[in-house]
């Protein structure tokens, strides 16, 4: 189906920042427009989700330049549910952060730059074009560095410079990956791509720029081994905005996989996808290897998304229809949790004033509630049932026992419980063990109700993935259905005479960049 | 003409992992100037380069025959281009505030956020 709903989602962030950019530069002005304008990208987020669970798919032909020649925005049920889950992040965290940040933050760049960050990464879902996402990844780069350098803190300088400098080396690879493959296909609209990719596999070839792609998306994602910026950086700047990057941008690396892995780069996947388990694997257990050395929350939880990745990528390397639903529905909990985490974690860390976990004590005895809601995403992550982690392991796991991948299987249940034992060390030491003596008292937050608020909202969604998970699983099934047959978006993303002409050339010379050239030509009549 | 620009290419990726892998800061600003510069010039020469013949249908003609410069790789090195002098300049100034908190621009330096 044809829509404008499904640029609303990327067009009203822009929006709402450019009218924070030129509104007075006032903490309550600026927090009510950037709340404001995230209801109506939830909104928006939301009728495009609706929309595109009715038809199954959702495009736009921007400026009326038909496929494959003009930029083009394709919604699936996979893409949409991203785009609705990274709104109601930016959401929530918008009003936390009303709550958590200094007001020169607030009144300043805070809200634009949140807001052309979350355009970004919608745009990112949406795009259905190859440098198209390079460029919205560029705009989610420039958002993020300024945000993880906002405030000026030596460490974030220092965090921020490694952050930037492995972001900038990984978007070189991209734009090489890219590049490479227009001299190959002539074309970069994934729908395109992928048409001709299936009638005449471009073999060595295109491997090459599918190995780029990975490399570039894998250190977006945080694989190993390329994830050490993340533990480096990310526990620099403050929780509102660690937040936010812990639940969002690597899972535009993860999205940014499944996407080319399962559309474009099909036919000769068994290399890419034996890579891709080591990969998953290696990144499972030094991440939780990781974590298990840490004692500050924020690193321990910095080390954590890391070792989650490795699930998400393992069911894109299981590549199976049940694996992919199983690494859609862990993606969005793990958004959901993963955030709600380092929410939480702020919380302490205002309430303590320290994140050294040696340092903090006593908390369940001080404010049990906070330790109910710790404990719901906590064991979460580690897979307790009835939470949404379990549920998410357990798909997985499942598929990965009927696929016979045993020691992949393995390797998860051990980094699972190792995640539990992470989560338990913070359990124990932050909220069961007696308050040191060198504590300092425990301040009383001032700003209860946007600091819990999200808070709260986010450990009722996960308990309610746990226990009501039937409706959630179905959708990511029907997502990974759509993701796994590639066809059904060619068809819908490009004109039915074009699909039908290309097919009926038995092959296309891809051989040189003219020959692909000259056939895209013969079809523009 | 591919084949210089090929050389060239390498030769500006040999000397931008050169200057990254230094250990002053600005010698890797300098290595990712290199190293964008030479994406641009990747993207721009497998678009083909062909001289003297513009993608332009003639008038008694549905298609062009034969080679043409494709104009797309150039729309793309032009963004590409814009983006990566952006990024540059924010590294430029990150580069400088980050040299000044930590006091040195000896990247050896720069470990105390690592774990």
């Amino acid at each position: 189906m044809n829509s404008l709903q499904i640029i609303l989602p990327v067009i009203t962030p822009i929006a709402g920042a450019s009218i924070a950019l030129l509104l007075p530069q006032k903490a309550k002005i600026q927090a009510a427009i950037g709340i404001a304008t995230f209801i109506a990208t939830c909104l928006a987020a939301l009728s495009l989700l609706i929309t595109t669970n009715e038809y199954g798919y959702v495009k736009l032909e921007l400026g009326g330049w038909q496929s494959p020649f003009g930029i083009s925005f394709v919604a699936d049920r996979f893409a949409a549910i991203m785009t609705m889950v990274s709104a109601f992040l930016g959401l929530s965290i918008s009003i936390y952060a009303t709550g958590d940040l200094t007001s020169t933050l607030l009144k300043r760049w805070y809200y634009p730059l949140t807001l052309f960050l979350v355009a970004a990464v919608n745009g990112a879902f949406l795009t259905a074009d190859l440098f198209n996402l390079y460029v919205w990844f560029e705009i989610m780069l420039i958002a993020s560095f300024a945000l993880m350098t906002a405030g000026g803190s030596k460490s974030q300088f220092e965090g921020g410079f490694k952050y930037v400098a492995i972001n900038l080396i990984a978007s070189a690879f991209f734009l090489v990956g890219l590049g490479l493959l227009y001299g190959k296909m002539g074309t970069l609209n994934m729908a395109d791509v992928a048409l001709k990719l299936s009638v005449s596999p471009g073999g060595p070839m295109v491997n090459s720029s599918a190995v780029f792609f990975l490399v570039a998306f894998a250190i977006k994602a945080g694989l190993f081994p390329f994830f050490f910026w993340l533990p480096a950086s990310y526990h620099t700047p403050p929780i509102s905005i660690s937040a936010l990057f812990a639940g969002l941008l690597t899972k535009v690396g993860v999205y940014a996989l499944i996407r080319t892995n399962t559309l474009i780069f099909t036919q000769e996947a068994d290399f890419l996808r034996g890579a891709l388990i080591v990969l998953s694997l290696a990144t499972m257990i030094t991440g939780v290897l990781g974590a298990a050395a840490q004692y500050d929350i924020k690193r321990i939880l910095s080390f954590h998304i890391i070792s989650q990745i490795g699930y998400m990528t393992l069911g894109l390397a299981l590549f199976t229809q049940t694996a992919i639903a199983a690494a859609i529905f862990y993606t969005i909990h793990h958004i959901i949790v993963k955030t709600n985490l380092f929410l939480i974690a702020g919380i302490i860390i205002k309430k303590t004033g320290t994140d050294q976990l040696g340092k903090i004590g006593g908390l369940y005895k001080a404010s049990p509630w906070l330790a109910l809601l710790f404990f719901i995403p906590a064991f979460s992550l580690g897979g307790i049932p009835p939470l949404s982690g379990f549920w998410a392991k357990f798909a997985l796991v499942k598929e990965g026992l009927e696929q016979e991948y045993y020691w992949s299987i393995v390797i998860a249940l051990v980094v699972g419980v190792m995640t539990l034992f992470s989560m338990t060390k913070i359990w124990g030491e932050a909220f069961w063990k007696k308050s040191p003596d060198n504590a300092k008292p425990m301040k009383r937050l001032k700003h209860k109700w946007s600091l819990y608020t999200p808070v709260v909202a986010f450990s009722i969604i996960t308990a309610a993935i746990g226990l009501y998970s039937q409706p959630l699983f179905h959708f990511s099934n029907q997502a990974a259905a759509q993701i796994m047959s590639p066809d059904s978006y060619i068809e819908f993303a490009l004109p039915p005479e074009y699909v039908e002409h290309i097919r009926s050339l038995d092959n296309i010379s891809i051989e040189t960049p003219i020959a692909a050239h000259s056939t895209k030509t013969a079809t523009n009549q | 003409m591919e084949l210089l620009c090929s050389l060239i290419i390498g030769a500006l990726v040999a000397a931008s992992v050169y200057c990254i892998l230094r250990r002053s800061i600005i010698k890797f600003v300098i290595g990712i100037a290199f190293l964008g510069q030479a994406v641009n010039l990747l993207v721009f020469t497998v678009g083909g380069l062909n001289q003297g013949a513009p993608p332009i249908i003639p008038a008694d003609a549905k298609t062009i025959i034969g080679s043409y410069a494709d104009p797309l790789p150039q729309a793309l090195v032009l963004t590409a281009i814009v983006i990566s002098f952006g990024l540059l300049v924010f590294t430029l100034a990150l580069a400088q505030r980050a040299t000044k908190a930590v006091g040195t621009d000896d990247l050896e330096a720069f470990r105390k956020t690592d774990s």
